[in-house]
């Protein structure tokens, strides 16, 4: 049961993985990234990230996808108008590049394993917003508030590039 | 085991039931209390008071012809409705509507979950709902649909962060997410949330306003404008789903209100008077229901009662006012909770 | 309900590579940041499978700010899209080969 349900939701992030690269209609392509985003959610929720889960729904998939919305209908990209015009050699190579890339991680992961002690069972509150918080404010202090830092930055060169004309 | 599935089974399906009749009824009352305030009858040909009159309506929405326009772009355009509707019915499935109701030997917890992210819960639902308006705008391949597909998903991107801002305050003070810990931390009428955090509830109601899209923020389908925004395409049952996902909307927002800011189901005296559980329980969903029902009016009298927001307004009020307003509040909150006042 | 990590690992895999062959083969700017965004998700899918393996919170503090940097990274991106688009009238990464206009 768990295991078929599991299937199912990778299969659901595959195919959708595969939309989002194969499909000619930009919008097509963004339906499939939330999904393959929403999918991943639901693997957080298997692994026991609560927080991780629904942060990855209302940040990722609900806001960072709306400004890939807004673009698409703002640029009124209704599909890509002609077919590439020069890059042949990408039409060749992508597919052994990209095979050539999960060979290697293949070959890493299948490389020499490391003993791991066997971990304590996770508690109750394993993946709770608690505990999140609680790491955040303490031991990833610094990362969080550089994150900020990042984000202000990221909106003020946003505004500067995308205005028409800055005064 | 199989008797939790049951149960579980049981409280979704009455959940539903009452949700789907209570949508229906919304727009029979939402027409009554309009034909109220502007001094005429409202609907009273089909049925006593006109009270069949959402089933009619229902029974025509099913009956129409279901069009779909030639340069629309069939597989989004035939999701959207579904996009719009389903979120805003699967929030009810962790928002609290009573404690325990002892019945047949059971005691059932009347919610259908409470999970640890509660709220988060709540607000990602939330962000999912702008998929349905905008992709509705989009396939729809007609300027209006898209004009107002692009307002909507702007408007409720917006009022989503101040929303978002507001309850942090209400989450300080509980130091939970779940919204029954809400619920339970405002015993007794003076510790209603709504004293402690009057700004974050002002926030909060009005996001939720420009959430549900109802006027003064209907600016989507502001049909003066727009025709019918982003709905304009669509007829029949398709076309149904996005006033009922609204109507869902507007009961979502108003439970939530009462869990945040007025206590849930709670009624300040109730336990110590001393009367049977069930009793009590029974009491405490009805307590709840009217409260839920209070803002359900109120979303109905601001309709008739203040004209519709400019778009470079609304978004001002979102951006500019509201939400710096709800970060003061959330340092008000800090600032309260070191001082212990709360 | 669990799910084995290593599971989740491989579906990893498949995502991060697919991603990569999206950002190689899509001439669209648009759709090579949507890739670039599935690339990271794979990313993300692998923290949070190893934070379940060692039962360790701090996989999952990982995928918080691969997130922020997500978000950063298609805000600026898309900023640059838009600006692109305006001087060119086109979305093609073959397009952009000049220095100057």
């Amino acid at each position: 049961m768990e295991n078929l349900f599991g299937l199912a939701i990778a299969f659901v992030a595959i195919f959708s993985g595969l939309m989002v690269v194969l499909h000619r209609n930009p919008m097509v392509n963004l339906v499939s990234l939330i999904i393959n985003l929403a999918s991943a959610a639901i693997f957080f929720l298997l692994l026991g990230g609560q927080f991780i889960a629904a942060i990855q729904v209302i940040v990722y998939a609900g806001a960072i996808m709306v400004l890939f919305v807004f673009v698409i209908m703002l640029l009124n990209l209704r599909r890509e108008l002609d077919p590439p015009k020069g890059g042949r050699i990408q039409k060749i190579l992508y597919l052994p590049a990209a095979l050539a890339l999960a060979a290697g991680l293949v070959y890493a992961a299948l490389g020499p394993r490391i003993a791991l002690p066997a971990p304590p069972p996770p508690g109750p509150d394993f993946g709770s917003v608690e505990r999140v918080g609680e790491l955040l404010f303490t031991d990833h202090l610094f990362a969080f508030e550089f994150v900020s830092l990042l984000l202000v930055v990221a909106m003020v060169g946003a505004v500067v590039l995308a205005k028409r004309r800055l005064d | 085991m199989s008797g939790v599935w049951i149960e579980a089974g049981v409280k979704v399906a009455v959940l539903m039931g009452l949700l789907l009749t209570g949508a229906a009824y919304l727009t029979w009352v939402e027409r009554k209390v309009s034909g109220f305030i502007q001094a005429r009858i409202g609907p009273n040909r089909v049925g006593p008071l006109g009270l069949l009159q959402p089933l009619a309506d229902g029974l025509k929405g099913f009956f129409k012809e279901d069009i779909t326009p030639k340069y629309a772009y069939r597989p989004l355009f035939l999701l959207a409705p579904a996009l719009a509707f389903v979120p805003s019915l699967a929030v009810f499935a962790v928002i609290p509507f009573g404690d325990r109701l002892p019945i047949l030997g059971r005691v059932i917890s009347l919610r259908v979950a409470d999970p640890n992210i509660g709220i988060l819960f709540v607000f990602a639902l939330a962000s999912m709902q702008v998929y349905g308006v905008a992709f509705a705008g989009w396939s729809s391949n007609n300027k209006y649909a898209l004009m107002g597909g692009l307002r909507a998903s702007a408007q409720m991107i917006s009022y989503e962060l101040a929303m978002g801002f507001s309850v942090v305050g209400v989450l300080m003070i509980t130091g939970s997410l779940r919204l029954s810990e809400i619920v339970f931390h405002q015993q007794g009428l003076f510790h209603w949330n709504l004293f402690i955090q009057p700004i974050g509830f002002v926030i909060f109601l009005v996001a939720g306003f420009a959430e549900a899209n109802r006027l003064p923020f209907d600016l989507p389908e502001a049909e003066t404008e727009l025709v019918a925004g982003y709905h304009t395409e669509y007829s029949s049952m398709k076309f149904a789903m996005f006033p009922l996902s609204e109507y869902f909307h507007m009961m979502a927002i108003s439970a939530l209100t009462v869990i945040l800011f007025f206590g849930g189901w709670q009624v300040p005296g109730l336990r110590a008077a001393g009367l049977a559980p069930l009793a009590v329980s029974i009491l405490e969903l009805a307590a709840m229901g009217l409260k839920m029902g209070f803002f359900l009016f109120l979303f109905i009298w601001v309709r008739w009662t203040l004209p519709r927001f400019r778009y470079d307004h609304l978004m001002t009020m979102g951006w500019k006012i509201l939400l710096p307003l709800s970060l003061v509040n959330v340092f008000w909150s800090g600032i309260g909770i070191l001082m212990g006042w709360f | 309900m669990e799910i084995n990590p290593n599971f989740c690992l491989s579906i990893s895999l498949i995502l991060f590579t697919i991603g990569t062959a999206g950002v190689l083969l899509r001439r669209s700017i648009i759709v090579i940041l949507m890739s670039i965004e599935l690339m990271l998700n794979a990313v993300n899918l692998t923290f949070a499978a190893f934070s379940a393996q060692l039962r360790s919170m701090d996989g999952q503090i990982f995928v918080f700010f691969v997130m922020a940097v997500a978000a950063a990274e298609a805000v600026v991106g898309l900023a640059i899209l838009i600006a692109l688009f305006r001087l060119r009238g086109e979305t093609d990464a073959d397009g952009m080969n000049r220095l100057r206009w």
